[in-house]
């Protein structure tokens, strides 16, 4: 019984890794109706950004800060110049050119930086909380996600900029008619969703060490998550990390054993979709004939 | 087919019979490869340009294809030929099962359910239960075949020779599907899915058989790899494989048989010119690759091919 | 006719030992230049690897601005093949038969040399110390040109084996490894060494590279009750290992593969107070190793990193490998003076007796013979104090 619940916080531990990418991930579409593949290396640059601000003696909370604002202008600027040319592109010469940035991340980084791991620092105390099951910071960076939900949920809701950048991604034509610059909203969506992501793997480097291939391994539970939850609800991405977080290790420890765990977690993740094929939380859409 | 069609082929076909003997054997060995990639590019095209299904994950069927013949010429003694069509009906029969589910995944979904299946592959390769068959992580060495009936060619050409001759195979095969009634569904559901059904399409076997028939293609391909390379491990199929064919294909040119071929050269000759340009990052010129074709032709190269012959035959109209 | 001084000249060419040293080349050497060929994985999943490829290529840098091996410039050729073995195929037939390298030095990865493995054998081009520690390069009437260099894994599993059951007989024994060949080698050394007595393994449990965290697996070897760890883990899962082992309050005697040891690049990402107590082997200095700080070797090759590979990081055991199977090489080229066949390359690198670099442990060798073509054999047990890795027990193996 012990050992299952300590593989269950484990689980909702490494949950919360996958929550805060799928976050970012769900952020992306909401605003472009894309989903990016290299929202996991924005996230990693970002980091490593952070990183030489703090080895070069920015305090902690600085550097965070500093971090995030530089990833929205990454974001933004991602948008305006990589991703602009092909906007009215097919769908998948679009996938093309985000794996194209993907790469380009990773060899970059890895030229700059080199691969091998760096320690990142935390916020959080050191000591363990909840006896040995969670370190503080794991249980702080699942609070951290928390709180960047219920920001993007209140902005997504309650916000006129909000509410204009879901119309800009949901019916650019419409949109366009009432007055949205719809154009900059995209470019605000990518600053948002790429500030997110840094936030994501801020709080992901220090429990997996910094490696220009940190993100990689991560990036397709973040993916599972976010369909499993509803892609275009960002509640849904978080329940659906845990939920993965917490499969996967059951699985491995109680089930299948580790070398098929994650097959298998997939494999239940695509019956969800099978069953409800818009995630647990995700809106049916109707589309016209 | 036109005349006029049918000569630049003929002109190619003649350039790739000549090909071993105008160049050393490891360009041979390398244009070999070129041809597997083709007819696993096509397997994909079918099924993403053609039919509108995307998948990540076609490298499993690539290595599906790729072990079986491992298995059967290391502890079975088959032939190298005749693991082709066995390859390309297992790989067939595992398409048609794999697309049945799918049906209900559309877009992004059924994206995540084929990458799981090019992520969750190498690990079944690996497992440990099934180690006698795979060989588990230490792979399977296979021999290279050697030129039948003493002819005076070597091994590397006449592989090659074998290759051209399977996929010339395999893409009048495709060409005849894609023109007929099934082909046209297939096009059919891409663009209209709802008005295909509406007219009497049988969309559910014809949407499954475009999975089979496409990892039918792949599979084959994958076995005409493994004979090539001599050797299969976990670690040559994992997800970046899938992520590649889709990549050759977006390059290459959707729903075009000839992009098949520009999408084979173009993932087997430009990492290693972006290893030459760039030692320090070369996957970073790559990608800069990448971003060059889809802002210049985002129709890939066929695409551009297209509209470039398009545009002479309207100057030569317009005289 | 000035005779006397014609017939000096002439009697004084004679007499002199190059006019006696045949020189022959093979393919790939000439007057002015070696080539070697090499594959490392310089992207991908194993990219962190990489970095051999370059120290050795800077080694080489270097040894060329001092002059060459015997007046030739060598000539290094190296090539990403990613870690994916059809890669590995294409670029080592480019390096043989079209950059006509002389032979393939330092191929990275187990599958990768499988997958050349018969081709190098058949085309008579040595594959020389391969960056593997695999067992099976060290079969020298099978495959005649391939050779290894490090101690291969399963020897050193051996010896942890026999560690423990010299220390701790009724030890509980849980084991996570990598899933792949080299945490497979090393897990078929340790129940090798244990022999009848392998039901001492309690529990073993693996990991993937694409894993982002092992801390569910720490979690399960826990929950067995073991209370001995074998860590069968690359740098990276090494440290989450080590540091979810402490903080789960998991104390057990910790056993840790060489691949991992490195002070600078794993013990101190996971916390030194964490690392207390930990057991490896190892036959190379570690250069993040206070106490060779002032060891004119590691300065020699603190230096030499400092001109010729700055952004290299000194406290990554990579750079220390790289350095010293290059030195190896070096040796064996020196050694072969002005018979660059391929045939002698073999010749001489199976002919080292006792031969050592200065960047080895005290105590270790490099042997080989025509029956053996395993360089280095032995290693030497070493216990982290939470400062240095402090050598105890003798020098074992061969």
């Amino acid at each position: 019984m012990d050992a299952l619940l300590h593989q269950v916080l484990a689980g909702l531990a490494t949950g919360g890794i996958y929550a805060s990418l799928a976050l970012a991930l769900v952020m992306i579409y909401h605003a472009t109706h894309h989903l990016n593949f290299a929202q996991g290396e924005l996230a990693m640059f970002s980091t490593y950004f952070a990183w030489s601000l703090i080895n070069a003696g920015v305090p902690y909370w600085p550097a965070f800060l500093l971090t995030v604002v530089f990833a929205f202008v990454l974001g933004l600027v991602i948008e305006r110049v990589i991703i602009r040319p092909v906007e009215n592109a097919p769908v998948l010469a679009v996938v093309v050119v985000f794996i194209a940035l993907l790469v380009i991340l990773n060899s970059v980084t890895g030229w700059i930086f080199s691969y091998t791991i760096k320690p990142f620092p935390s916020p959080f105390p050191a000591e363990p909380i909840f006896g040995k099951y969670m370190s503080a910071h794991e249980a702080g960076a699942i609070g951290v996600t928390m709180v960047v939900l219920l920001v993007l949920y209140a902005f997504f809701r309650f916000t006129p900029l909000g509410l204009a950048m879901r119309a800009a991604a949901q019916n650019p034509a419409s949109a366009r008619l009432v007055g949205i610059r719809v154009g900059w909203m995209l470019a605000l969506g990518w600053g948002l969703a790429a500030a997110v992501g840094s936030v994501a793997g801020m709080m992901v480097a220090p429990i997996v060490y910094l490696d220009p291939n940190m993100m990689g391994g991560i990036l397709l539970y973040a993916f599972a998550a976010a369909l499993v939850g509803g892609i275009d609800s960002p509640g849904g991405a978080v329940v659906g990390g845990f939920l993965v977080g917490v499969l996967e290790n059951v699985l491995g420890a109680f089930v299948i054993g580790n070398e098929l765990k994650l097959a298998v977690a997939l494999v239940l993740i695509i019956g969800v979709l099978v069953v409800k094929p818009t995630g647990i939380f995700g809106k049916v859409f109707v589309t016209r004939v | 087919m036109t005349r006029r069609q049918l000569i630049p082929i003929a002109v190619l076909l003649l350039a790739a019979c000549a090909l071993p003997f105008a160049v050393s054997d490891y360009r041979v060995f390398q244009f070999n490869l070129v041809l597997v990639y083709a007819i696993a590019l096509l397997g994909l095209n079918l099924l993403t340009g053609y039919n509108g299904q995307i998948s990540l994950g076609h490298g499993a069927f690539y290595a599906i294809g790729a072990y079986c013949a491992a298995i059967l010429m290391d502890k079975y003694g088959v032939p190298y030929w005749a693991t082709l069509p066995v390859a390309g009906a297992v790989c067939l029969l595992a398409g048609f099962l794999f697309g049945l589910p799918a049906l209900r995944l559309e877009g992004l979904y059924l994206a995540l359910a084929t990458f799981a299946l090019g992520v969750s592959l190498p690990a079944l390769l690996k497992y440990h239960h099934l180690e006698k068959w795979t060989g588990g992580v230490q792979g399977i060495v296979i021999n290279k075949p050697e030129p039948p009936f003493g002819l005076p060619i070597n091994a590397d050409q006449w592989l090659y020779y074998f290759t051209l001759a399977v996929a010339v195979l395999m893409f009048v095969l495709a060409w005849n599907l894609l023109r007929g009634r099934i082909g046209r569904a297939m096009v059919a559901i891409r663009d209209q899915h709802v008005a295909a059904e509406v007219m009497g399409v049988n969309t559910a076997i014809v949407k499954s058989l475009a999975f089979g028939v496409s990892a039918m293609y792949t599979g084959i391909a994958g076995a005409l790899g493994a004979i090539a390379v001599q050797y299969v491990a976990p670690d040559s199929f994992n997800i970046f494989v899938s992520i590649v064919f889709l990549v050759g294909i977006v390059i290459g040119g959707l729903a075009s048989i000839s992009g098949a071929i520009y999408g084979a050269l173009f993932i087997q000759f430009v990492p290693n010119i972006a290893d030459e340009i760039s030692k320090a990052a070369p996957w970073a010129i790559f990608g800069i690759f990448l971003l060059g074709f889809m802002y210049v032709m985002p129709m890939g190269i066929a695409g551009a091919v297209r509209m470039a012959v398009a545009r002479l035959q309207r100057k030569a109209q317009n005289r | 006719m000035k005779l006397v001084p014609i017939a000096a000249l002439v009697a004084a060419a004679l007499a002199s030992p190059t006019a006696f040293a045949q020189k022959k080349y093979d393919p790939g050497a000439n007057d002015k230049e070696i080539r070697i060929g090499n594959t490392n994985p310089y992207s991908g999943p194993a990219s962190a690897y990489g970095t051999i490829g370059k120290t050795i290529g800077a080694y080489f840098k270097m040894v060329n601005d001092q002059g060459g091996i015997n007046g030739r410039k060598v000539v290094w050729i190296s090539y990403d093949d990613g870690y994916s073995p059809p890669k590995t195929v294409e670029m080592v037939r480019k390096l043989v038969e079209q950059d006509q390298v002389l032979f393939v030095f330092q191929t990275l990865g187990t599958p990768s040399n499988t997958a050349i493995h018969k081709y190098m054998n058949m085309k008579k081009v040595p594959q020389m110390h391969v960056a593997t520690g695999a067992t099976k390069w060290n079969d020298p009437k099978n495959f005649p040109w391939t050779m290894g260099w490090q101690p291969n894994y399963q020897t050193e599993g051996r010896i942890y084996a026999t560690h423990i059951l010299k220390n701790n007989p009724k030890a509980k024994i849980g084991i996570l490894y990598q899933n792949d060949d080299y945490g497979k080698d090393y897990l078929k050394g340790m129940k090798d060494g244990l022999g009848d007595k392998a039901g001492m393994i309690v529990k073993e449990v693996s990991y993937e590279v694409s894993d982002p965290t092992v801390d569910s697996q720490i979690v399960q070897l826990q929950a067995s009750g073991a209370d001995t760890f074998f860590n069968i883990t690359t740098p990276k899962f090494a440290a989450q290992a080590i540091r979810k082992a402490y903080d789960t309050g998991w104390k057990p005697t910790h056993y840790i593969n060489n691949v991992s040891q490195s002070i600078g690049s794993v013990l101190t990402p996971a916390g030194l107070e964490k690392s207390v107590g930990l057991i490896s082997t190892y036959y190379l200095k570690d250069s993040s190793d206070e106490q060779w700080k002032n060891d004119p070797a590691i300065r020699e090759l603190a230096a030499f990193m400092k001109k010729y590979y700055p952004e290299g990081d000194l406290a990554n055991s990579f750079h220390i490998y790289g350095y010293t199977v290059a030195q190896t090489l070096h040796q064996v080229l020196k050694q072969a003076g002005n018979n660059l066949t391929r045939a002698n390359i073999m010749k001489q690198a199976a002919s080292m007796k006792g031969w050592r670099a200065d960047t080895m442990l005290p105590g270790i060798r490099v042997n080989t013979d025509g029956g053996d073509f395993a360089p280095i054999e032995s290693v030497q047990l070493i216990r982290f104090n939470g400062k240095n890795w402090v050598r105890f027990g003798e020098i074992l193996g061969k």
